[in-house]
């Protein structure tokens, strides 16, 4: 189309623009991704090649650090391996290769199961507490309103963790050190006052129409809202939902503080994976790496909720 | 369906007092108008009808029954918003049948009940699609499908063809006069569009700062307005006002305007302590030459069968409307006669209208049987 172009036209960029715009994103994403990259990588490595120096782009893959993730073993004698029956796995044959036997599993797993309890537990808790106080400061005469916005918005104005000392001594009092609810109550606590915020922001879009139709259609307040308010805030409590779970799952400084043996969580438990002679650098990747899928698979199927507009063209404003 | 009837409601929000001591009976089966600028207090006495708002002081009855402190759901009535209020996440169907789900009818009740109702609003084509794509007329009639469907006791109206753009609220107009003749049920209309009040209304109550400034027939509040307020606000072009001092005894029927001798209804009381003004409708003027009251004209607007002409005088600017074949010239002079037995007048301070034999004639033949 030949037709005017201005600054602000909406008209298709020029090439060039196009070309330079490709570049800056593909070097951005080379830049974030190849971190990511390079960890799938030495989840597939062997422990030398993965601390060989210069380091190997390129090696024989093997499953020994996802093995190693998920085992202990112990170093026997040659005598004593050679004693055993053949090996039943693949595990077993790559630990047998290297003169060791499978003690048993690792801790992975249960420290795996503890962050997805705690995470989307503390999320579950946030969103729905954070949901409903949210409509009833967006909707109800709730004295001190605007003071009780800034109090639950300035428990964020430091970072957590300067309060872990306090925290610490108090959770040791009420022996909440080292429990799932312990953990699920504190990153609750830390995450309300951004689910207030947020959700309150989308209720206030929520034209109170909606609801007051309800009532007059012969429905309760709370009705109301379950049926006519709640479906059309979900993209907002989906994004409340998504930022929630990325900072319980994340969460590293109070898991290692409040968190040793049966409420650890993932974070503090992967970067300690030892091996013979120090870090088991590939099943440290590979823990990272499958430590990585539950926030994307959350992320990735949510994601058309964060899209879609469901209020738009419903109501004229 | 049911009479409703509003006794002293009074609304106020803090130091605001939004209703101020209003009264009214709607009869059953009447189509009702609130009509008046916003802020005059109709919204606030519609939400108090429907039970959104809970008065201040004052008593509700519905059919008898005070429901004055009873809860929205509890009134059996319907109502229709000015942004429709559809709900986003349904389709059409399941907008339409949302109050029948809340009162537990069967299924198949709910089905045959909702094709109904879009078979009389005529969107029973759009019954399964997204209320989102719909245009606002449709959108329009969804909401007052969703209204008909339970035949409720009363229908409540919030400027509902207020979002509507101005040729397709001309057939809504009509669509729902003729909907309500159809269905016989009570309605209570709020609007800020002295047509739309005009046009559907059996009855209006014209309020303005939370009080009802008069109740009446379209006929009776254009013919014979209690205030200046509805002069002013009811009619276009607005009723002039020619202010005037002058003492007027009962039993007077002419007032003296600058030497000119204007016939007037017959006063039944006595005015003049304050200013006085008279209140005349722009289809009340004619020029003649002999026109008592003089001025010359400042311009006209041509209207197809009529025009409006205006005459700067010595007590301001008159409208006056007029056939459109007549020529009239800038600056020209004229006189003005005025049609005596239909004149206002008014007190200036109070705006209250002076009693006079006008207001004891019947009123023009009503419109809506």
């Amino acid at each position: 189309m030949t037709g005017l172009v201005s600054a602000h036209s909406v008209v298709d960029p020029s090439p060039l623009t196009k070309r330079i715009a490709a570049i800056v994103v593909i070097a951005y994403a080379l830049i974030t991704l190849v971190p990511l990259l390079w960890i799938v990588m030495t989840g597939f490595k062997s422990p030398s090649d993965a601390i060989a120096y210069p380091p190997k782009l390129v090696a024989e893959p093997t499953l020994e650090g996802y093995c190693n993730l998920f085992t202990t073993r112990s170093r026997q004698a040659p005598e004593y391996m050679a004693k055993l029956p053949p090996a039943s796995g693949l595990c077993d044959r790559i630990s047998r290769d290297r003169n060791m036997v499978i003690a048993g599993p690792s801790n992975y797993i249960p420290r795996y199961v503890n962050s997805l309890v705690i995470a989307f537990g503390s999320t579950a808790l946030s969103v729905v507490l954070g949901t409903l106080a949210a409509y009833a400061f967006s909707r109800f005469k709730v004295p001190l309103k605007d003071d009780l916005m800034f109090f639950i918005l300035s428990t964020r104005m430091m970072p957590p963790i300067a309060v872990a000392i306090p925290i610490y001594l108090m959770y040791r009092e009420l022996g909440l050190s080292d429990t799932k609810l312990g953990m699920i109550l504190l990153y609750t606590s830390v995450n309300i006052s951004l689910a207030v915020w947020l959700l309150k922001g989308f209720m206030d879009e929520i034209p109170r129409e909606y609801e007051d139709a309800a009532m007059v259609d012969g429905y309760t307040r709370l009705q109301a809202f379950f049926k006519v308010v709640l479906p059309q805030a979900t993209t907002g409590i989906v994004a409340t939902a998504i930022f929630c779970l990325i900072f319980a799952w994340n969460e590293y400084a109070f898991a290692v503080l409040l968190t040793s043996g049966t409420a650890q969580t993932a974070p503090p438990f992967i970067p300690i994976i030892i091996g013979e002679g120090g870090q088991d650098w590939p099943a440290v990747a590979a823990g990272t790496t499958l430590f990585l899928i539950p926030i994307v698979v959350f992320t990735v199927l949510l994601r058309k909720h964060l899209l879609r507009g469901i209020t738009f063209g419903a109501v004229r404003k | 369906m049911a009479e409703i009837r509003i006794e002293n409601l009074v609304k106020q929000f803090g130091g605001f007092a939004a209703v101020r001591g209003t009264s009214f009976t709607i009869a059953d089966g009447e189509f009702f108008c609130l009509l008046g600028p916003s802020g005059c207090g109709k919204t606030t006495t519609l939400r108090m009808i429907a039970g959104l708002e809970l008065p201040t002081s004052g008593t509700i009855s519905l059919g008898g029954e005070d429901v004055t402190f009873r809860r929205a759901r509890e009134r059996d009535i319907a109502m229709v918003f000015q942004l429709f209020a559809l709900y986003p996440h349904m389709n059409v169907r399941r907008n339409i049948a949302f109050p029948l789900v809340s009162m537990g009818v069967p299924k198949a009740e709910i089905k045959r009940r909702v094709e109904e109702a879009a078979r009389i609003l005529r969107i029973d084509h759009l019954i399964d699609r997204p209320v989102s794509g719909l245009s606002s007329g449709d959108r329009q009639r969804v909401a007052l499908g969703r209204a008909i469907v339970r035949e409720p006791k009363a229908f409540l109206m919030d400027e509902p063809l207020g979002a509507l753009d101005a040729e397709f609220r001309h057939i809504m107009c009509g669509e729902l006069r003729a909907l309500h003749d159809r269905l016989k049920a009570t309605t209570v209309f709020v609007t800020h569009d002295q047509l739309e009040a005009m046009s559907m209304a059996d009855k209006i109550a014209v309020m303005n700062r939370g009080v009802v400034e008069q109740l009446g027939t379209p006929q009776e509040i254009y013919d014979r307005p209690a205030s200046m307020f509805v002069a002013d606000f009811i009619g276009s072009p607005a009723m002039n006002f020619i202010r005037f001092e002058g003492r007027l005894a009962a039993g007077a029927s002419s007032v003296r305007i600058d030497g000119a001798e204007i016939g007037v209804p017959q006063l039944r009381e006595d005015a003049g302590a304050n200013e006085l003004v008279l209140g005349v409708r722009p289809e009340q003027v004619t020029l003649t030459a002999e026109g008592g009251l003089r001025g010359e004209v400042f311009g006209a607007e041509y209207l197809g069968t009529t025009q409006i002409i205006t005459i700067t005088t010595a007590h301001g600017m008159v409208k006056a409307r007029a056939p459109a074949a007549v020529r009239v010239a800038r600056a020209e002079p004229v006189g003005l006669s005025f049609r005596a037995d239909r004149l206002s007048l008014f007190d200036a301070a109070s705006g209250r209208a002076i009693r006079t034999a006008l207001y004891e004639q019947p009123a023009r033949g009503g419109r809506h049987g």
